[in-house]
C-alpha cells in the first residue's frame, strides 16, 4: 500500500522510460541471482544426480547419471568400450580380453572381428544416460522411510512449538524487565552456548539415564520446554529493536505484561519468530547425534538421519546412491514448509509503533 | 513500586529458563568442571582420581593445544568475515524490489542448508575429488587440478567453500531484519537526496545491527567450536600436517578416542574461559555500534 502511494505520476514519456529502466534492473538482477543460484545449488544438483546412479558407478563421475553399456549379440553379452581406431573413436564390444591386444566386434556387423593393439584396461567404458529412478522406492523400503518420516516430523514439530513458546517468554523477560542480577543471568545463558556440548555429554547422559529417559523421546523434547539459549539470545535481539513507546502506552492503559507480549511484541516479531521456528524444525529434522545417542536399539522411535546413516553401516558400502535418494526425499518436506512459510518474511512488520 | 512490579514479572518470564538450567544444565556443567580436576579415564570410570590443577598445567604446555588453537584462530579469521558479508549480500539481493520470483529464490538459496549431514559429507568429499566438479571448473579456467585433501594450504579455502553452503540461517535472519526496517525511513532518506549506497550504510546496517551482532557473536563462538565438517571431510584425522586439527577435534580425540575425559574437560573449560573473554569484549564494543530502538 505504501508502494503505490509513493509513486509520483509524471508525464507519460518519462513514465515509460522509468518503467523501462525498472524492467532492465529487474532483468539484470534476476539474471545475476539465477547465475549465482546455479553455482550455489551445485551440491544439491550433485546429490540429485548421485541419487540416480547405479550401485557400481561411484560419486566421482560428474553430474550426469550414466551407466556402463553392454550389448547382447547372438545370445552373448559383451561390454562396450570406446576404442580409438585410425584416428576415430568407435563404440565396440569387447569379445576377447588379452594383455597386448584384444578382439572387438562391431555390434552392427557382428560377423567381422576387429583386432586392436594395446591394453583394453586403458580404454573407457561406453556409457549412456541412464537414471536409476528405482533407487527412490528402493531407498524408501530399505529404511522404512514412512515410519522414520513420521517420527522425525513429530519430534521436530513438538520441539518447535515448545522451544519457540518458552524462548519467546524468556527473551521477553530479558529484553523488557529490570531484574536484579540480569547481566549475570545473561552471562550464564551465553555460557551455556559457549561450553561445548561434548564435555557435558556424559554427565547429561547420566542425568537422563537416572531419570529413565534413555530409549525414549524425552531427552530430545523435554529440555526444549525450558527455553534454548540460542533462541533466547536471538529473540532478545529482535525484541530490543522494537520501540518501547507502544508497550509503555499499553501499560499505562492497564494491560498486563503478558497481554503486552501477546498483543504487541509477538505480532511485531512474526518474521523473527517464524525464522526461529523453522530453524529449530530443520535442525531437529537433520540432527543425527542426539537421536543416535538416546534412541539406539529402538528402531520404532528412530528418526530419518539415523536411517540415512544406516545405509553405510547396515546396508553395506557403495550404497551412496541410496543415501542420496533418501536424503533428497528427506529434504522435500522442509523445502515445501520453507516455501510456504517464507511469505511471512515477505510481509513486512506492522509499523504500529511509527504511526504516531 | 514500578521496580518491584518489574522484578516480579521479569523473574516470572525468566523462570522457565532458570528452571531448565537448574534441571538439565547446571549439574552436568559443574560435573565437567570437577572432571577437569581429575584423572578420569572413560574406560575405567570407577578409578576417578583427583589430581588438582595438573590437567590445567599440562594444557598450557601441550604443543597440540597450541597447534589446534592456531588452526582454530586462523579459521575464525577466514570464516567470520565471509560468514557475515556473504549472507548479508544474499539478503540484500533477496530483499531487492527488483528481483522477480523472490519466493522461489529464497527457498532455493536456503536449500543447501537442508541437506542432511550424512549425505552432505559424501557430496563434499566427492566435489573436491580430483575428478570432481570443482577441479573440472578449475581445469576449465586453466588453473589445473588441486589436491584439496593433502595440501595443507588448501584446508582453509576448502572448509570456507563448504561453509558457504551453510549460510542459509544467517541469510534468513538478515532478511527478516531488513524486512523489519520501516519503509518510511528509506522514503524520507530519498527525499533528502540519499542514494542506495548511503541508505544501506546509514539506515539498513544500523537498523539490523542487533541481528548482525547476534550473528557475529554466534559465528565467533561457532568458529571456536568448529568440528563436524572438518571431522567428516578429513575422516576424523587432523588433515595434512595437522592443518585441520581444530581445537574441538583435539578435544574430541582426547576424550572419545584416547578416553582422557578429565583432560578433555580441562580443554573444554580452557576454551570456555577464552571464548567468554572474547564474547564479553564483543558485548562491550556492541554499545558503540548496535542500535536498539527499544533502548538498552
Amino acid at each position: 500500500m505504501l508502494k503505490s502511494a509513493a509513486t509520483p505520476r509524471q508525464t507519460s514519456g518519462s513514465l515509460l522510460t522509468r518503467q523501462m529502466r525498472k524492467l532492465m534492473a529487474a532483468g539484470t538482477l534476476t539474471l545475476f541471482a539465477t547465475i549465482l543460484l546455479m553455482v550455489y545449488l551445485m551440491p544439491l544438483l550433485y546429490s540429485f544426480s548421485a541419487s540416480l546412479k547405479g550401485p557400481v558407478s561411484n560419486l566421482d563421475s560428474m553430474f550426469v547419471p550414466t551407466s556402463a553399456q553392454s550389448v547382447t549379440v547372438q545370445g552373448e553379452t559383451y561390454e562396450l568400450y570406446e576404442v580409438p581406431i585410425a584416428g576415430k573413436t568407435r563404440t565396440l564390444a569387447l569379445a576377447e580380453k588379452r594383455r597386448a591386444f584384444s578382439t572387438f566386434i562391431d555390434p552392427a556387423h557382428p560377423e567381422t572381428k576387429i583386432r586392436w593393439q594395446g591394453n583394453w584396461r586403458k580404454l573407457t567404458r561406453a556409457t549412456s544416460f541412464d537414471p536409476q529412478w528405482q533407487n527412490y522406492p528402493a531407498a524408501w523400503q530399505a529404511i522404512h522411510f514412512g515410519k522414520l518420516f513420521l517420527n522425525s516430523f513429530l519430534i521436530a514439530f513438538i520441539g518447535m512449538i515448545a522451544t519457540v513458546a518458552s524462548s519467546t517468554v524468556v527473551a521477553y523477560g530479558f529484553s523488557r524487565f529490570d531484574i536484579p542480577g540480569k547481566p549475570i543471568l545473561f552471562l550464564v545463558l551465553m555460557g551455556t552456548i559457549i561450553l561445548p556440548g561434548e564435555v557435558t555429554l556424559i554427565p547429561l547422559y547420566t542425568v537422563y539415564y537416572k531419570l529413565g529417559w534413555v530409549g525414549t523421546w524425552l531427552p530430545l523434547l523435554a529440555p526444549l520446554f525450558f527455553a534454548n539459549a540460542y533462541n533466547v539470545f536471538l529473540l532478545r535481539q529482535f525484541f530490543m529493536s522494537i520501540p518501547r513507546d507502544v508497550d509503555e502506552a499499553a501499560m499505562m492503559d492497564g494491560a498486563s505484561p503478558f497481554r503486552i507480549l501477546v498483543s504487541i511484541i509477538v505480532p511485531q516479531s512474526w518474521p523473527a519468530l517464524t525464522a526461529t521456528a523453522l530453524f529449530h524444525f530443520f535442525y531437529a529434522w537433520n540432527d543425527f547425534f542426539a537421536p543416535f545417542l538416546y534412541l539406539t536399539g529402538k528402531p520404532d522411535l528412530a528418526t530419518l538421519p539415523i536411517g540415512l546413516a544406516s545405509f553405510s553401516t547396515v546396508h553395506g558400502p557403495n550404497q551412496s546412491q541410496l543415501t542420496q535418494a533418501a536424503s533428497i526425499m528427506a529434504t522435500v518436506l522442509p523445502l515445501v514448509v520453507f516455501f510456504l512459510a517464507q511469505r511471512v518474511f515477505m510481509r513486512g512488520v506492522v509499523v504500529t509503533s511509527l504511526e504516531k | 513500586m514500578l521496580k518491584n512490579h518489574d522484578r516480579f514479572w521479569g523473574l516470572l518470564f525468566l523462570s522457565p529458563w532458570i528452571l531448565g538450567f537448574l534441571l538439565f544444565t547446571a549439574g552436568p556443567m559443574v560435573t565437567s568442571l570437577w572432571f577437569s580436576l581429575t584423572d578420569y579415564n572413560l574406560a575405567k570410570p570407577e578409578q576417578v582420581q583427583f589430581i588438582g590443577l595438573a590437567n590445567w598445567g599440562h594444557m598450557l604446555t601441550d604443543p597440540l593445544v597450541g597447534q589446534s588453537l592456531l588452526v582454530t584462530l586462523k579459521f575464525l579469521l577466514w570464516s567470520v568475515p565471509i560468514g557475515l558479508v556473504f549472507p548479508l549480500g544474499l539478503a540484500v539481493l533477496l530483499h531487492s524490489e527488483h528481483l522477480m520470483g523472490k519466493a522461489l529464490f529464497r527457498t532455493l538459496f536456503y536449500a543447501p542448508q537442508m541437506i542432511p549431514g550424512v549425505a552432505a559429507a559424501l557430496i563434499y568429499t566427492a566435489m573436491f575429488n580430483p575428478q570432481g566438479p570443482i577441479n573440472a571448473f578449475l581445469n576449465g579456467i586453466g588453473i589445473g587440478t588441486l589436491d584439496w585433501f593433502s595440501d595443507s594450504r588448501l584446508v582453509m579455502p576448502a572448509l570456507t567453500i563448504v561453509g558457504l553452503a551453510g549460510v542459509g540461517n544467517t541469510m534468513i535472519l538478515m532478511l527478516s531484519g531488513l524486512q523489519s526496517v520501516p519503509r518510511e525511513l528509506y522514503e524520507s532518506a530519498t527525499i533528502d537526496g540519499a542514494n542506495g549506497w548511503i541508505s544501506f550504510w546509514r539506515i539498513s546496517v544500523p537498523m539490523i545491527s542487533p541481528v548482525i551482532f547476534y550473528n557475529l557473536v554466534l559465528s565467533v563462538i561457532g568458529s571456536f567450536q568448529y568440528f563436524t565438517t572438518a571431522y567428516l571431510l578429513y575422516e576424523g584425522q587432523g588433515g595434512p600436517e595437522n592443518s585441520a586439527l581444530f581445537y574441538m577435534l583435539n578435544l574430541y580425540k582426547e576424550g572419545f578416542v584416547f578416553f582422557n575425559m578429565g583432560y578433555a574437560s580441562t580443554l573444554a573449560w580452557g576454551m570456555f574461559v577464552l571464548c567468554m573473554v572474547v564474547t564479553a569484549v564483543l558485548f562491550g564494543t556492541s554499545k558503540r555500534w548496535v542500535y536498539y530502538a527499544g533502548g538498552e
